[in-house]
């Protein structure tokens, strides 16, 4: 599903925040990536995203070389992922619907099934009865599970999460994690940036660790 | 979530997949892009209707910040346009003011009261010739008397200094003004002609003054077309500057840059329409003002003159030039600043 080789990334200014980056992880796998904050697991994440661009090495994305891909084509791989992240980003001027409707609304899906794929999403979630509301008036675990919801609501084959418990309490946390297996056990392949080890450690899935931009090959084989 | 996407589909067939890489993501266009609306135009007609409604929903929700923006418009159009009405009005009124070019003939004094009636009678026959009035020295005297209040500097006068006089009006009308000078020419070559006189210079420095209005009028409604380019733009700048964090979310969950720009140039089209239809208010209700006072004016001067309003079709103009130019501004503002919100 993913595949890295030699991948690095050096930011203008000289960081270095991936070096000689390579595994793979295979389509209905779901893994952790964890690290320090600074190890290089957001840009990881936004490598695949096609946030930002390996100074070298590449990218492979389910057979597609990302590196190929020109800019006008990058919204159309993003379609193929739902991302999560750690500030839930969501549009705070629109209702819970509208903000899970979002990636739907783009791909230019009738009303009706647009309105039947976002109640099934914040079904999953259990949000149903909180459609209408705005996101500010929602708990932090349920801003999270919106964002999540916004994230399967188009059936992507790849979750991207970036430290998507890194504001929440331990048992929101683990509820949250809870969710993203379930999602695993029906085939979405699922890469998850934390730093919460014990979290990581709990679930007992395969686990990336980065140190300084260099993936622990020890524990990437594990 | 238990149904895979539509993209999973052809995923089985994954060695041809991997040995055709640069064909993959057409196909993944087709299904998720534009091929959805080709596939699907009254989906994609809809999803424009609702963009176009919901953009006029957003603008509605700050309606004195939109009403500045639209009125801004509306006045940069009402000027140009108005100043063309006015100069559209003039020129119908110097139409009316042309056909009263006159040729005026001023007899040698030898001949007598017969014979000019017989040269009028004659000039009048004359193809390029519209009418002949015969004004005897008598009838002249006591027109000049009538007319310029030095009836007793005349009185002291001997004789009648007066020549008879032919007036000749030309059918001017759809004739160049070459073929006045030439009927002029034959009527000056008349032996019993003493003088003639085409008043025509006044009708060419006239149109000579509306031609110059004109082009000033042209100069003002191209710089009012680029200041009113220039407010969209801005609004829309601004716009776009507001909504960096809704561009930036859209841009991560795979929005494109045409579904990202969409709102935006119909909030341009809306400011123009808006624009374009508070210039066409502005330029009714100064007509209407203009009413009056201009039938009074032309009762004054005999004529059954008045102001002619926009057309329907220069009504269209103006509005429809309105939703283009705001069209066109929102276009440029969005070029140049979309480009620079990429999601952090």
């Amino acid at each position: 599903m993913i595949r890295f080789d030699n991948v690095s990334k050096r930011y203008p200014g000289g960081h270095e925040a991936l070096r000689d980056v390579s595994f793979e992880l295979a389509r209905g796998e779901m893994a952790f990536l964890t690290g320090h904050s600074g190890a290089g697991k957001s840009t990881l994440l936004r490598l695949i995203a096609l946030l930002e661009r390996p100074t070298r090495g590449q990218v492979v994305l389910d057979g597609e070389n990302l590196g190929r891909v020109r800019r006008s084509r990058i919204p159309y791989v993003r379609r193929r992922m739902g991302i999560i992240f750690q500030d839930f980003r969501l549009l705070h001027d629109r209702t819970v619907f509208d903000n899970v409707a979002l990636p739907l609304v783009i791909e230019g899906h009738p009303h009706a099934e647009i309105a039947r794929r976002v109640r099934a999403a914040l079904d999953k979630v259990g949000l149903l009865e909180r459609e209408r509301m705005l996101p500010i008036t929602l708990s932090g675990g349920e801003q999270q599970r919106v964002g999540i919801a916004r994230a399967v609501v188009h059936k992507p084959a790849l979750l991207l999460a970036d430290e998507p418990t890194g504001n929440l309490d331990p048992d929101l946390s683990r509820e949250i994690m809870e969710l993203f297996a379930e999602f695993n056990r029906v085939g979405v392949t699922v890469l998850i940036a934390s730093h919460d080890l014990e979290l990581v450690r709990a679930l007992g899935r395969r686990v990336l660790r980065l140190s300084a931009g260099r993936l622990d090959t020890a524990e990437a084989a594990a | 979530m238990r149904r895979r996407p539509p993209q999973a589909s052809p995923r089985p067939a994954r060695a041809p997949a991997e040995a055709a890489p640069r064909r993959r993501p057409r196909g993944a266009r087709r299904t998720g892009g534009r091929g959805g609306g080709a596939r699907r135009p009254l989906v994609y007609l809809q999803r424009h209707a609702q963009v176009f409604i919901g953009t006029l929903g957003t603008l509605s929700r700050t309606p004195l910040t939109s009403l500045m923006t639209a009125l801004v418009i509306g006045i940069a159009l009402a000027l140009p346009a108005g100043l063309y009405v006015l100069l559209h009005n003039a020129e119908r009124l110097s139409g009316g003011w042309q056909g009263s070019a006159r040729i005026s003939l001023y007899l040698k004094d030898t001949v007598d009261d017969a014979g000019a009636r017989a040269l009028a009678a004659r000039v009048g026959a004359m193809p390029g010739v519209r009418a002949v009035r015969y004004i005897s020295p008598a009838q002249g005297l006591r027109e000049f008397r009538a007319a310029s209040g030095f009836g007793a500097a005349l009185d002291a006068l001997q004789s009648n200094p007066l020549p008879p006089v032919l007036v000749v009006r030309p059918a001017l009308r759809g004739a160049d003004p070459q073929a006045v000078q030439a009927l002029l020419k034959r009527l000056r070559a008349l032996p019993e002609v003493a003088m003639a006189q085409l008043d025509l210079a006044w009708v060419r420095r006239l149109y000579a003054i509306m031609a110059l209005a004109q082009r000033g009028v042209g100069i003002v409604a191209a710089l009012l077309a680029l200041a009113v380019l220039l407010v969209v733009g801005n609004t829309i700048r601004l716009d776009i500057q507001n909504r960096r964090e809704q561009i930036e979310v859209t841009k991560l969950v795979g929005g494109t840059d045409a579904f990202i720009r969409r709102p935006f140039l119909y909030g341009g089209i809306w400011y123009g329409l808006a624009g374009g239809g508070i210039a066409w208010l502005l330029i009714e209700v100064a007509l209407w003002l203009l009413q009056g006072p201009v039938r009074r004016l032309s009762l004054l001067y005999h004529s059954d003159f008045a102001l002619a309003a926009l057309g329907p079709a220069a009504s269209l103009a103006l509005i429809g030039g309105g939703a283009a130019l705001g069209l066109l501004g929102s276009w440029l503002a969005v070029g140049r600043h979309l480009a620079q919100i990429e999601p952090r």
